[in-house]
């Protein structure tokens, strides 16, 4: 007798392409394939777009590129495969992408339930609302019976309709495939508000035709930790993604960065020893070179560089680093200590 | 009856393999186990390596909380409803689309298919030039069309096109009065059903006179009469038990009322002008498969025109429409699915894309999703033959 387990498998005899790649010795692929296969988004200035050149610049961009730059010692050694939000977590599922850095929050169901692990936060953000200027409205609570413009298969979608609920109010969800269409929806006046993270909202605003006629209002609704995801089951390679990320946070905490890297290689703060491979290789245990994080913070920078040139004050975006500071700067961002 | 000799003896029967009967069943047999030995596989084979994953498989995430808003539901959902309840709500925003598609493509490539081949010469003309270019547009392009040429432009809502001042459009759709049902109401749907069961006992008793007597009475008219008359008189005996609510203009938007999303017009439209093309020409050419000679048979009765197309043309040109209408209609429904380039609420927007996204269950959702298609398309091949075997010619 076929159980219902049985039926679902049944009609989806396509899905047997999934034993291609039941794999776990994701590093040797890497090494051998010379390239680290890095997910990354349609688009979006600040964390992952495509400049002028071609070449792929961004926040999540440069998570891939640390990855590379710590594997292969390249960090222009990345094949990046760019996915909408519908698409990003099968990708990584079955194995086309080896590290999905496009901003995804990190929530429950993802880590627990989807195969994925998540390696870390890289930013830290929340929902906001961007409104038009003509609408004369200051604060979210004023938006009962708007219509909203939402990208599909977003933690927004949950969240917004969670806090119109618990406000008691009213919306209509347009609900698009990508976030251009959101943006066309909300010049077009098909919806009053044009929600996402406020990261996103700070780059989706600088492509509208005129900027200045709208305004991100000032409410923050839900919790949105952003970074890097895994496949689970292969815990070198989650291993080599977190401390990738951990390296740029650490390096900036110990003031290395790219400018300053190859001075202090002689440095005489352990911490910074440790970090560059002069006391110690503390990335043998995840199958590296002891200038695994030299590398990093040499070809990519420290968290702060990155931050800055690609999503802060140096960026069109100009987002302050608020919760994104160090955590001894009155930040979030604290890296456990390389010893 | 007699009992047939065997001609062989008892004790001389052939090997099985010799035996052309039980040979196709050993054939049959072994590819049964072919086919259930490759399932098998398959099935332990996706189970092994989905588990390996630790990805969760099975259909309890149906009863979960969906958590998310829906803009069209047919009915009520909240987003505090289960997932279980967005497959609803999706598959009746495709089958709205689709059914509606189905009746007007159906009616508009009528008109379109024997207009061009009318002895108007304009006429005849216009329904070519609409067939040639709807039918060589891409319908993703006519969607975008729609969607992003026509309806984006509109007014904003508080510009709205109002025509008087009771219905609007704007660039968020079209708002109409919406009939709120008193007590005292029922009458009325009953009223309709009564003039509905005597029309078509007028429409019985006409031909069954009509075959007779050769006398007939002009029933199809006064069938229409009873059946929009009767409701409305019970309407008005009734005190008119109805009141409407008007949409008004509120906050940021309309409210009140019935309100058709732009979404929904753009994909609406699209579908039934392309799907319409298409059946015009399938109308033309099973009016052409019937034989001129027919046609001049009837005319020599001194038939008019509209009785020859009636009674002799397309009876039997149906035989000939009836099949390939089946195929327009099911692209039709199928096409529906490209709802999801312009974020209208149909199944595969809904469930496999922001239900799929949400919980993950790619092979689940997938499947259903492919389930309700094949579903949908066997019901409407299944009522298309039957209806086809209704109307087919009887040979006697």
């Amino acid at each position: 007798m076929l159980n219902k387990k049985h039926w679902v498998l049944l009609a989806s005899a396509g899905a047997i392409t999934l034993t291609g790649a039941a794999n776990a010795a994701t590093l040797e692929d890497t090494i051998q394939r010379g390239a680290v296969q890095c997910g990354v988004s349609d688009g979006l200035p600040g964390f992952s777009a495509p400049d002028g050149d071609g070449n792929w610049q961004g926040l999540d961009v440069d998570v891939c590129r640390a990855v590379a730059a710590a594997v292969l010692g390249d960090a222009d050694a990345v094949n990046y495969i760019s996915l909408n939000a519908v698409e990003r977590f099968t990708a990584l599922q079955s194995g086309e992408v080896d590290v999905l850095s496009r901003n995804t929050t990190w929530t429950t169901t993802r880590d627990t339930t989807l195969g994925l692990n998540f390696a870390g936060v890289n930013f830290y953000d929340g929902i906001g609302f961007m409104v038009s200027n003509d609408l004369g409205i200051s604060g979210a609570d004023e938006l009962d019976g708007a219509a909203i413009c939402i990208q599909s298969g977003t933690t927004t979608e949950l969240n917004v309709a969670d806090y119109f609920r618990a406000n008691d109010m009213e919306f209509d969800p347009i609900v698009f495939d990508t976030s251009e269409q959101t943006v066309g929806g909300f010049q077009s006046g098909r919806c009053d508000v044009l929600t996402s993270d406020t990261s996103q909202l700070a780059a989706l605003r600088i492509q509208l035709d005129d900027p200045s006629g709208a305004v991100i209002l000032p409410d923050i609704i839900s919790k949105e930790p952003l970074g890097p995801v895994v496949r689970q089951g292969d815990d070198t390679w989650f291993n080599i993604v977190k401390w990738s990320l951990f390296a740029m946070l650490n390096a900036e905490e110990y003031g290395v960065t790219s400018e300053n890297v190859d001075d202090m290689t002689s440095s005489e703060n352990p911490d910074i020893a440790r970090l560059l491979g002069q006391d110690g290789n503390y990335g043998e245990g995840m199958g590296l070179e002891a200038d695994w994080a030299y590398n990093i913070i040499s070809q990519v920078g420290n968290y702060a560089e990155s931050f800055e040139r690609n999503v802060g004050m140096d960026s069109p975006l100009e987002i302050e680093r608020g919760a994104n500071a160090l955590w001894n700067q009155g930040g979030f961002q604290y890296a456990p200590p390389i010893r | 009856m007699s009992v047939r000799p065997n001609t062989r003896p008892a004790g001389h029967k052939p090997p099985f393999w010799r035996d052309r009967a039980k040979r196709a069943l050993v054939f049959q047999l072994l590819l049964t186990a072919a086919v259930a030995v490759f399932l098998f596989y398959i099935i332990g084979n996706v189970q092994d390596n989905l588990s390996a994953r630790g990805i969760t498989t099975g259909f309890g995430f149906l009863n979960n909380t969906a958590g998310f808003g829906i803009v069209q539901s047919l009915i009520d959902y909240s987003s505090q409803d289960t997932y279980g309840r967005t497959f609803v709500v999706g598959l009746m925003n495709t089958l709205l689309v689709g059914g509606l598609g189905v009746i007007a493509a159906t009616l508009v490539g009528f008109i379109v298919g024997i207009a061009r081949l009318s002895p108007n010469w304009l006429l005849a003309r216009l329904a070519t030039a609409y067939i040639e270019t709807f039918r060589n547009i891409p319908l993703l392009l006519q969607i975008f069309f729609w969607y992003f040429a026509v309806l984006r432009t509109l007014p904003s809502a508080r510009d709205s096109m109002a025509f008087g001042e009771v219905i609007f459009l704007n660039v968020r759709g079209l708002y109409l009065p919406e009939p709120l049902f008193e007590s005292g109401f029922g009458l009325i749907p009953a009223a309709f059903i009564v003039a509905i069961i005597a029309s078509i006992a007028l429409m019985v008793w006409n031909k069954r006179r009509h075959e007779a007597t050769g006398k007939r009475i002009p029933a199809g008219w006064i069938s229409l009469a009873l059946i929009l008359g009767l409701p409305l008189l019970v309407t008005v005996a009734t005190g008119v038990p109805i009141t409407w609510d008007i949409p008004e203009l509120r906050g940021f938007n309309f409210r009140g009322g019935f309100t058709v999303i732009p979404e929904f017009l753009a994909l609406w439209l699209a579908l039934s002008i392309y799907t319409a093309a298409f059946i015009a020409e399938i109308v033309r050419s099973g009016i052409q498969a019937i034989s001129h000679g027919q046609t001049e048979a009837a005319q020599a009765l001194s038939l008019p025109r509209n009785l020859v197309l009636r009674l002799v043309v397309i009876p039997q040109a149906l035989r000939v429409i009836i099949p390939p209408l089946t195929s327009q209609y099911l692209n039709l429904i199928k096409n529906s699915s490209l709802a999801t380039a312009i974020g209208y609420p149909d199944l595969v927007s809904v469930f496999a894309g922001t239900t799929l996204n949400q919980t993950g269950q790619a092979i689940e959702v997938i499947a259903m999703t492919m389930a309700v298609y094949l579903t949908i398309s066997l019901l409407v091949s299944m009522f298309m033959n039957w209806f086809n075997a209704r109307v087919a010619l009887v040979e006697r």
